[in-house]
């Protein structure tokens, strides 16, 4: 009975929150609804008793939104409503009909085949050991490939942000950032 | 039998929220004498007996005080971000075990909400929830030294996220699971079994993170001491403003009780002196969090951020590969 209730709760919760991020024209609105939905999610894995699973959710979710809204911070004022283009009203109609049909017909076609298994690959040994194992058995080779992806985007992301990284400016005095300035002008009226 | 696990389940709750709503206010007048006598001063000496009802008059005051939302703020967000920052500080308590368990009228009581087996993490993911109510009260407030506030804390706490997890991933090897009763379970031994003696250096690590995930003073950024005003909590008023107070104190006592069950040895092996020893190391933690409020200035922004990446990281990371080594 309680799973009944939490499911629907959470269920209700989470679908609303979803529909408040899409719908807002308020940035902070957006954003604050996309992290609460986030988090409802993981209630359904702490239902389901995937208790790691659940945690991971809010600790990665969480994280995630929140670079999100350092972007927020940094490119606009939060505080004020977002004017939104409103693109061609029919083109939007029609492309989210579709994608709501196509979203039945994929969830659907499991069901119609008739071949869904609940799968427990290993006996239960305690959740993290369970998820660990799995990874690094049956799933070793995606697991292998998604952390090559995470070293090439963080290399990269250090490539990127990396210009400049020996300067402090705390540290330099008032007239060696002038003199870098004037550099820096020389160089752009250059190139 | 389920319905009688939903009332004692139902009741733990609300002691956990009564005993530690009190707590946090006793815990500003703890602050406050202990700040006092380090400073040779007096501290609260007038609402009575050695200013003890301070608190109370605390409280009347914060929740009497006009609730005042400022024109230009993001209303609805303004006014949920006390709320967040007080409630993930309290849904963290979940998984904690605050004593062993014992008997009450033939009736076996285990004091932890739920006991799910991968509490450390669940503890850690909801602290770092709680970053939204200082993050989002900084964007609502439409006050620019609340946003910079606002920026600054998120810096900090992701950064420092990042040493909690690492720092704590080398106990959690040598133990081989995430519960929190499992690691007290592994130092029932007495004090010689503690994590402690054998990872030093995991547990300076958390301790110093544990001030940057709490807020507290020398990594006290999210208050911005140098402009003079209280960072995120400028616009606030009345209770609103309360609720951050409440949820910053009941953290601090939390993590306090997590270092003390990770590395100290929590309540032993279940018996009245052990979980009369969890008590007093939790207070000893909590002392040292005024202690440093009292003795270090705040450091800046840039030199938290060396101290985060180039120093307790390389650190952390240099752990947990001596560990597995030495496991293996």
């Amino acid at each position: 009975m309680f799973e009944a209730v939490a499911f629907y709760l959470f269920a209700f919760l989470t679908i609303t929150m979803f529909y408040i991020a899409v719908t807002t024209s308020q940035a902070l609105y957006a954003l604050s609804s996309l992290a609460a939905g986030m988090i409802f999610i993981s209630a359904f894995f702490f239902i389901l008793g995937a208790d790691f699973l659940g945690a991971v959710q809010i600790v990665v979710y969480s994280g995630a939104v929140m670079a999100l809204y350092a972007f927020g911070m940094m490119f606009f004022d939060t505080t004020r409503d977002v004017k939104e283009k409103q693109g061609n009203k029919a083109i939007i109609l029609g492309l989210s009909i579709l994608s709501a049909i196509l979203l039945i017909v994929i969830v659907s076609a499991p069901i119609v085949g008739n071949n869904i298994e609940a799968l427990y690959p290993v006996g239960n040994a305690g959740n993290v050991q369970e998820v660990g194992k799995v990874l690094f058995t049956k799933y070793l080779v995606p697991f292998e490939v998604a952390a090559v992806m995470l070293l090439v985007a963080m290399v990269a992301g250090i490539v990127l942000a990396g210009k400049k990284m020996d300067l402090s400016l705390t540290l330099m005095t008032e007239a060696e950032i002038l003199m870098m300035k004037e550099e820096d002008k020389n160089k752009k009226v250059l190139s | 039998m389920e319905m009688a696990y939903l009332i004692e389940t139902v009741i733990k709750i609300v002691v956990i929220l009564l005993i530690f709503s009190a707590l946090a206010g006793i815990g500003t007048y703890f602050e406050r004498k202990v700040l006092a006598f380090m400073q040779r001063r007096l501290g609260p000496m007038n609402v009575g007996p050695f200013g003890l009802l301070q608190v109370a008059a605390d409280g009347v005051k914060l929740f009497t005080k006009e609730d005042i939302v400022p024109t230009n703020v993001v209303a609805r967000v303004f006014k949920i971000a006390p709320v967040i920052t007080a409630a993930t500080a309290f849904m963290a308590a979940a998984a904690i075990p605050f004593l062993p368990s014992f008997t009450l009228f033939g009736y076996e009581v285990h004091p932890i909400v739920a006991d799910v087996n991968i509490g450390i993490l669940y503890i850690l993911g909801i602290m770092g929830v709680g970053l939204y109510g200082p993050l989002l009260a900084g964007m609502a407030s439409a006050n620019k030294f609340s946003l910079l506030s606002a920026a600054r804390g998120a810096a900090v706490f992701i950064s420092y996220e990042v040493i909690t997890g690492l720092s704590i991933l080398a106990p959690i090897m040598m133990v081989g699971s995430l519960s929190l009763i499992d690691f007290n379970a592994y130092q029932a031994g007495g004090i010689t079994s503690w994590i402690l003696w054998s990872q030093p250096v995991a547990f300076v690590l958390f301790w110093i993170a544990a001030f940057a995930e709490t807020g507290r003073t020398p990594f006290h950024l999210i208050a911005n001491d140098h402009e003079i005003i209280d960072g995120f909590g400028t616009e606030y008023s009345g209770m609103r403003w309360g609720l951050f107070f409440i949820g910053e104190y009941a953290n601090m006592f939390f993590i306090s009780f997590v270092i003390s069950i990770i590395f100290l040895g929590g309540y032993g092996d279940g018996s009245f002196l052990g979980a009369l020893g969890l008590l007093g190391k939790v207070a000893f933690f909590f002392f040292f969090f005024l202690w440093t409020r009292a003795a270090w200035p705040d450091v800046r922004p840039d030199q938290l951020m060396w101290l985060c990446w180039k120093v307790l990281m390389p650190i952390a990371v240099l752990n947990i590969l001596i560990t597995a080594i030495v496991m293996m």
